[in-house]
């Protein structure tokens, strides 16, 4: 870290940084380390992804109409996907908290730290719990299952288990990890080693709530 | 804005993007829920669907202000993904293709919905062309 010394911006920048025998991330290493698990796991979600396309162009029985089936209703008519929607209202408020996590982290602010990690775990939380409730009702009321289902496509099920069971698992991991990291703030064992850890943990909640917002535009809305 | 000493932004930013990003899912939903369809419909909900990704990925994940070395590490590798895209697609509808040509599917089988399935007179949603 020491001889690297971060000097042109852009272009010049981007040269100089990969021409010399020198560190190339001017980052703290497990912040590099991150980003290269998001990129791979990027890779995964989109093969996910791309395989759906894929099966749902192929397919020549008509896909079922998402909207109807993730309706919800609270004693009226059903309100047409309410359910995922607010699941990614959810979503969206604990990156919020957790971006502010990152800033008053940075801003040795333990406490405020502390109860936001702890808040946008709970989002999480109630996130998975939402998306337990939407699996019950899929596969209990609506007889869906990932070999077939009564609406149309059989793909529709293996898709939508695969992909949002795939993603479920990755908030579940994140609250754990977030869990983690907000006890290991609060007991002051980052006090000498800096606060990048909030922001790292940071970086895989963020991209949670991104690859949600791929899912929520391909899988449930078009 | 040296990384190395960590990313520290005013909080004012993250306000404006979280607010932002509340309303942009607000229209994804509006597309849905009123119902607009076809060529529209794709347009708007990928619009927004990149909209609401790269404010994520610029300023929550603090990617504007990181070095263009960590950058293009990030964002470069999963541009050749644009090519998987492509070729499953064109794949997928020669595929399709095949499907109604040789094997004698329906191409006017229209999906269930719910409402026809637990017996409610409810109108018909599932002609969606896919």
């Amino acid at each position: 870290m020491s001889e690297a010394t971060a000097s042109h911006e852009g272009i010049t920048g981007l040269v100089d940084d990969w021409a010399a025998d020198k560190q190339a991330y001017h980052v703290p290493w497990g912040k590099a380390m991150m980003w290269i698990f998001l990129v791979s796991d990027t890779f995964i979600f989109s093969c996910f992804l791309v395989g759906y396309l894929n099966v749902r162009i192929t397919t020549t029985q008509p896909w079922p109409p998402q909207s109807e089936i993730f309706a919800l209703s609270f004693g009226g008519d059903p309100i047409p996907l309410i359910l995922i929607a607010i699941m990614t209202f959810i979503l969206i408020t604990s990156s919020g908290t957790m971006a502010l996590a990152v800033n008053f982290g940075y801003r040795k602010d333990k406490a405020k730290t502390f109860w936001l990690i702890c808040a946008t775990a709970a989002f999480g939380a109630s996130f998975v719990g939402m998306q337990a409730f939407e699996w019950t009702k899929l596969i209990v009321d609506e007889g869906v299952r990932p070999w077939g289902n009564p609406f149309g496509a059989p793909q529709f099920g293996s898709v939508f288990f695969m992909v949002t069971g795939f993603h479920g698992l990755h908030v579940s991991a994140g609250v754990i990890y977030l869990m983690w990291v907000a006890l290991r703030v609060k007991r002051g064992y980052y006090d000498d080693k800096g606060f990048e850890i909030v922001e790292i943990a940071g970086l895989y909640w963020h991209f949670v709530d991104l690859v949600w917002v791929f899912i929520f535009a391909f899988f449930y809305l078009l | 804005m040296a990384s190395a000493e960590g990313q520290q932004h005013p909080l004012g930013i993250y306000y404006k993007i979280w607010i932002l990003l509340f309303v942009l899912s607000g229209f994804s939903y509006a597309v849905d829920y009123f119902e607009v369809q076809g060529a529209l419909r794709w347009t708007l909900v990928i619009t927004f669907m990149f909209l609401k990704a790269g404010f994520i990925v610029a300023i929550f994940m603090h990617a504007v202000w990181e070095r263009l070395a960590l950058v293009m590490t990030i964002l470069g590798p999963p541009t050749v993904l644009l090519i998987l895209i492509g070729f499953m697609s064109i794949e997928g509808n020669y595929t399709e293709g095949l499907r109604f040509d040789y094997m004698g599917h329906d191409r006017d089988a229209v999906a269930l919905t719910p409402a026809d399935l637990h017996g409610e007179e409810g109108d018909h949603g599932g002609e969606e062309e896919h």
